[in-house]
């Protein structure tokens, strides 16, 4: 990025060779080299081997497996039940609701708004806004679940308190609308990112654009529509792909309703963990998994193909 | 409004006998203790193998760099600890290291290096190479530049991924829920989840106590990275 300074001009030969021999090279790199290779390159291959057999926790197969060819996919999509609750289709399809719902509509709207709203603002309230905004993304999950958890109850929860005391009626939402409540929570939680993402694209804009569009006339809206939106184009791409890879994949709506009330907020991740861990069925969970790296594989190469270009 | 436990009210009278109450607790303390022990030693293991290297990646001419660094970034979003949960608990149980503390040190120090080794690698591009050149036309080898000249250098960068490793190792659930067994081993993660989540009735007062004392390392080190930084990752870190 930086280029050589100015001090390195006068030495007449350019000293182009590398800092680092081959072989110290090599051995700086073998530490990472064998841990990435154990805990992220070999479970790739692996899982598409154990999908391909009948291996369970306990019991006979778990030490014998045996080759099963593709009855594990098979069995995941199963025309007679694919869209039954409980069942690989209905979570695949609960997923892609899921993602859409809170990735794509919550995350990255909330982000986008709040990002162009607190431009405008006095610095304190950007930045209490953005304390708050953050604070939400970065404490641990499991905190961020008992919190949701207290929130919603059906018999002291606040949320429940709130409603009585200005005459509303009171609901068990983590029975009702499970769906809806992993939604607003991914959408509260995760909005943080896109917020900074766009925050630092606005802030990157030519404030000269703006004053120009002032002196126009023009309004908040037509700022936003005209001039912001079309300069952060880049950025919102990005900011969709990684959002839907991790919202895709992520298991956190565990920790608030543990993929029930009877299956109606059983995401992916979370089916594949308890196919793997609750019923024991490896081989089945290694499928899973072969079919979830598959669609983040094609996110990752959508996502590595418009960073080359953008550097090209 | 209804005084009780959940609803936001003002405590009355303030208290400090919650927190009393989970410091005597010896499976809450032993959980904290061991979110530290696996916090701390996945970061040393990350932070160690990272920094060697992405200097490696940078300074070498190691043929196939780009390949490397291309399929690092490639398999590390690939795959997810969620996608990946079956081939990760056999390859631990496979190596005898289930319900240990080591077992989830080494996979999230498996899972976090391409990241971090991507960020350091493009922070160490950006120093200038005449450090180095320098101390070693006064004779010093490459293996002392690195040590005495270009790692006092990165410091900042990996401050960060050190930063960034400890809080992601110490909010983490999936892992550690799937690798540990016994109760004397689990963090304070697991140990929340289960409290909240098999206890018949949670006693919220003590839950919240004990979450703000599993919140304040994570608190701290937020306030620390935007106090000495400012949050913002991709303004790039300045040296």
């Amino acid at each position: 990025m930086t280029s050589e300074p100015a001090s390195d001009r006068p030495r007449r030969k350019v000293r182009n060779f590398a800092l680092l021999s081959n072989r110290a090279g090599a051995a700086f790199l073998t530490p990472a080299g064998l841990l990435v290779s154990v805990f992220v390159i070999v479970p790739f291959f692996w899982v598409i081997f154990v999908s391909f057999t009948n291996r369970t926790l306990l019991g006979k197969t778990a030490l014998n497996p045996e080759f099963v060819g593709l009855a594990n996919y098979f069995s995941l999509f199963d025309p007679g039940n694919f869209l039954q609750r409980g069942q690989f289709g209905f979570s695949l399809i609960l997923t892609v609701q899921f993602v859409l719902a809170s990735a794509l509509i919550g995350q990255a709207l909330l982000g986008l708004l709040l990002a162009w709203l607190i431009q405008t603002v006095p610095p304190w309230v950007k930045r209490i806004t953005e304390t708050f905004v953050i604070a939400a993304w970065i404490l641990p999950e499991v905190v961020i679940g008992f919190a949701w958890f207290a929130f919603l109850d059906r018999d002291q929860g606040t949320l429940n308190a709130m409603l009585t005391s200005v005459g509303l009626p009171r609901g068990d939402f983590l029975l009702d609308q499970p769906f809806w409540v992993i939604v607003v929570f991914n959408t509260w939680r995760g909005a943080a990112f896109s917020m900074m993402l766009f925050g630092s694209a606005f802030s990157s804009i030519s404030p000269s654009y703006f004053q120009a569009a002032d002196v126009a006339g023009a309004t908040s809206w037509q700022k936003f529509r005209d001039i912001g939106l079309p300069l952060i184009r880049g950025h919102i791409v990005t900011d969709l792909i990684l959002i839907t890879m991790w919202t895709f994949n992520t298991f956190t709506p565990f920790l608030l309703t543990n993929g029930g009330p009877s299956y109606r907020t059983e995401l992916v991740s979370i089916y594949n963990y308890r196919v793997a861990f609750h019923d024991f069925q490896f081989g089945k969970g290694a499928a899973v998994g072969v079919i979830m790296m598959l669609i983040n594989l094609a996110f990752a190469l959508i996502y590595l193909s418009i960073g080359r270009k953008k550097k090209g | 409004m209804p005084g009780q436990s959940l609803g936001l009210a003002m405590p009355d009278p303030w208290t400090l006998a919650n927190f009393v109450t989970v410091f005597g607790n010896g499976f809450a303390v032993r959980a904290l203790w061991n979110s530290v022990l696996q916090s701390v030693g996945g970061v040393i293991l990350v932070g160690a193998t990272a920094t060697l290297a992405a200097y490696a990646l940078s300074r070498s001419s190691l043929p196939g760099k780009g390949a490397v660094t291309y399929i690092l970034l490639l398999f590390s979003s690939v795959v997810s600890g969620s996608a990946a949960m079956v081939p990760i608990f056999l390859i631990v149980s496979a190596a005898g290291l289930i319900d240990t503390h080591l077992a989830v040190i080494l996979t999230f120090a498996g899972g976090l290096l391409p990241t971090a080794m991507f960020i350091l690698r493009d922070f160490i591009d950006s120093i200038p190479k005449s450090y180095e050149e320098s101390a070693m036309v006064a004779g010093a080898s490459p293996v002392q530049a690195f040590f005495d000249v270009a790692l006092p250098v990165i410091r900042p960068g990996i401050v960060v991924i050190v930063v960034w490793g400890f809080v992601n190792i110490w909010g983490s659930f999936l892992i550690p829920f799937i690798l540990l067994r016994s109760d004397t081993n689990m963090p304070a993660s697991v140990a929340i989840y289960s409290f909240y989540s098999e206890a018949g009735t949670p006693i919220v007062t003590l839950l919240a106590a004990y979450s703000l004392l599993y919140s304040l390392p994570v608190i701290a080190l937020y306030l620390f990275v935007s106090w000495k930084f400012g949050f913002r990752f991709f303004g790039g870190i300045k040296a």
